[in-house]
């Protein structure tokens, strides 16, 4: 439990970090994705590629894109890119390295899907059985049939149960032929993206090192610098919502107290804690109105300074009162 | 159980985080509730194609409504929406933020169990078995109108001891489930293009308005947040003290009705003050049927002006 928080928390550090680990996670989903889905060859001749080709290639498109949506640095770098330019130059290096490191590790999990299905080679042998070079492979003295006949009856060897063609060529035969090319070429792809990535890991230090540095650090702050104002805002809305309400508690009972014609209940110095808390409700009524107001007549989003009381609690949106009036209306409270 | 504490305490930390994991438990619980629904296609001509897009409309809309009412964030958006307007002005951009939110991740769930029973296909093979062309599966060719749909009807069934070995039967279901794929890999390419295209494309319109509107309905939600605790605390003292008020006149009543003697030394005071008077099994239960028969007033007025 230790050692995955840890890593939990280590995942979590910053936006690169956390990106790595939902790039895991789909990598896992991926083949998970593949292991589950329930591959069906429709075994009909001109849908057998079409379907076989669309599996191999439309979900790592999909995967792509996905990743790239999961990915919160998309809405930074759009940001970024389009931001006037106000106070700040704009480093068209920093987009670039945001864009690569999204790229890359949106790749992971299309790639992922790509080996998977060419090295279990349903894909290719569906899409490319009508395709098979029945002269090396088949029975040659077999009588011919039409290329269309001959492509209806081809189509069916992914589908063990319905294929009527053993003495035109063994199933069997086809479908070692056409898993052994699928695999080939699984492994071949593995090689090459293996090959890449090794280029681009320990080419890329000997070129531009310097300036990746630069990049990778502005790019970081970016991300760094969008979380913190976004935590700033969030500390501030929520002090601004609880003077607010407060002001609103001490509007309603004031107004409540002139309503009533008599001056507002000051709680004396020893009243305690709880007293003060009661923020001057203290019977069904008051509080009743208190949460009819809530909803009817929200407060304005204007918070008087805390210097000045608010003698009226209706006077929201206007300027403070100048002291002389004021002095005037406690005068005139203390003579009652 | 650590491991959830952790990952239970990340979805808290913000309510956006909140939403999203109600979301994600939704889309996972809409992925176990189709493996575990027992699919049974009535094979009727008539009842088949009924029963197929019944469970793949149906359950969406009851996942949608789920996902709207777990939500907390629809009730604060609906009351902002109707609200009368008083001393603080409605601002539609931050009401349209809201829904929009809110809508994007009720519809994940209904998203999901559609391309799940798309790519699964016993749905549409059930739907639509009765309307493939008979002409283009050996098996149905040369039969009856009435006959062949009586077939095809039963082509979902594979127990049947009609369709049991029937090679046609699984041509027509192998053709069926090839589109029925098709179709659920296509709705999601197109679904995460438009995703992918709203993520890249918003921040190059109106930047600015969606900073303000999400601050104000992030601020929206705290404040009605904080309204409600403060509430809960003023709610908290005015019972204490609206009790001790209660027990106060209890006391009052038995010194009225009883003439005991005035108790002598502190230490009995003190132990007094906690037993508020009531010190025999009579007292206890008169104060017990009091608070059953005549609660008290809310309105501790009286209790705030003796201090």
């Amino acid at each position: 439990m230790d050692k995955f928080r840890m890593i939990f928390q280590f995942l979590q550090s910053n936006q690169e970090s956390f990106m790595n680990g939902i790039c895991g996670i789909m990598a896992l989903a991926s083949a998970q994705m593949y292991s589950a889905f329930d591959f069906n060859c429709p075994c009909l001749p001109r849908y057998n590629l079409a379907y076989g080709l669309g599996i191999l290639l439309v979900p790592p498109f999909i995967l792509l894109l996905l990743g790239f949506v999961l990915n919160n640095n998309i809405s930074m770098l759009a940001e970024e890119w389009r931001r006037p330019r106000g106070q700040r130059g704009k480093d068209p290096a920093v987009l670039r390295y945001m864009f690569c490191s999204m790229a890359q590790r949106a790749m992971v999990a299309p790639v992922v899907w790509v080996s998977v299905t060419l090295l279990d080679g349903k894909c290719i042998t569906c899409a490319f059985c009508t395709s098979v070079p029945v002269e090396t492979l088949g029975n040659a003295s077999h009588p011919s049939l039409s290329q269309g006949e001959m492509k209806k009856v081809l189509a069916r060897i992914p589908c063990k149960d319905i294929y009527d063609g053993q003495e035109l060529i063994a199933n069997e035969v086809a479908i070692r032929y056409l898993r052994c090319i699928s695999q080939a070429l699984g492994w071949c792809f593995v090689l090459l993206m293996t090959m890449l990535a090794f280029l681009v890991r320990f080419l890329r230090p000997c070129f531009t090192q310097a300036a990746f540095l630069k990049s990778r650090y502005w790019s970081h702050y970016i991300d760094i610098e969008r979380k913190l104002f976004d935590e700033t805002c969030a500390e501030h809305a929520r002090s601004f919502a609880k003077v607010c309400i407060q002001q609103f508690f001490e509007g309603m009972s004031t107004d409540l107290a002139a309503a009533r014609c008599h001056p507002p209940r000051k709680a004396p110095a020893d009243a305690g804690e709880a007293t003060e808390k009661l923020l001057g409700i203290i019977d069904q009524g008051t509080m009743n109105t208190a949460l009819k107001s809530w909803h009817r007549c929200k407060p304005p989003l204007h918070l008087h300074p805390p210097a000045l009381p608010s003698d009226n609690g209706w006077a929201g949106d206007e300027q403070p009162h100048p002291p002389m009036p004021r002095r005037e209306m406690a005068a005139y409270y203390s003579g009652v | 159980m650590d491991r959830f504490r952790m990952i239970f305490q990340y979805f808290q930390s913000n309510s956006e985080s909140v939403m999203n994991g109600i979301c994600g438990l939704l889309a996972l619980a809409s992925v176990k509730m189709y493996t575990c629904f027992d699919f049974s296609c009535p094979c009727l001509p008539q009842y088949n194609m009924a029963y197929g897009l019944g469970i793949m409309f149906v359950p969406p809309v009851t996942l949608f409504l789920c996902g709207l009412i777990l939500n907390r964030q629809s009730l604060v958006m609906l009351e902002e929406w109707r609200r009368p307007q008083g001393r603080r002005e409605k601002d539609l951009a931050v009401i349209r933020y809201m829904c929009s939110s809110i809508m994007q991740r009720a519809m994940v769930a209904p998203v999901v169990w559609i391309i799940v029973t798309l790519l699964d296909g016993k749905c549409l093979i059930c739907a639509f078995s009765c309307s493939v062309d008979p002409e283009k599966f050996v098996g149905f060719a040369n039969t009856s109108p009435v006959q062949v749909q009586q077939l095809l009807a039963k082509v979902p069934c594979k127990d049947d001891e009609l369709m049991r070995n029937n090679t046609s039967r699984k041509a027509v279901s192998r053709y069926l489930r090839c589109w029925s794929q098709a179709l659920g890999w296509s709705i999601l390419l197109i679904l995460i293009v438009a995703a992918f295209l709203t993520r890249w494309l918003r921040p190059c319109f109106n930047q600015a308005t969606l900073l303000q509107a999400r601050h104000w309905s992030n601020y929206i939600d705290i404040e009605q947040k904080i309204f409600e605790e403060t509430c809960c605390e003023h709610s908290r003292l005015f019972a204490h003290k609206c009790i001790l008020h209660f027990f106060e006149s209890m006391r009052r009543e038995i010194k009225l009705h009883s003439f005991s003697l005035p108790r002598e030394g502190e230490r009995a005071e003190k132990e007094d003050d906690l037993l508020r008077g009531i010190t025999d099994q009579d007292q206890v239960n008169k104060l017990l049927k009091m608070w059953y028969f005549e609660k008290p007033p809310l309105d501790i007025s009286q209790e705030i002006q003796r201090l």
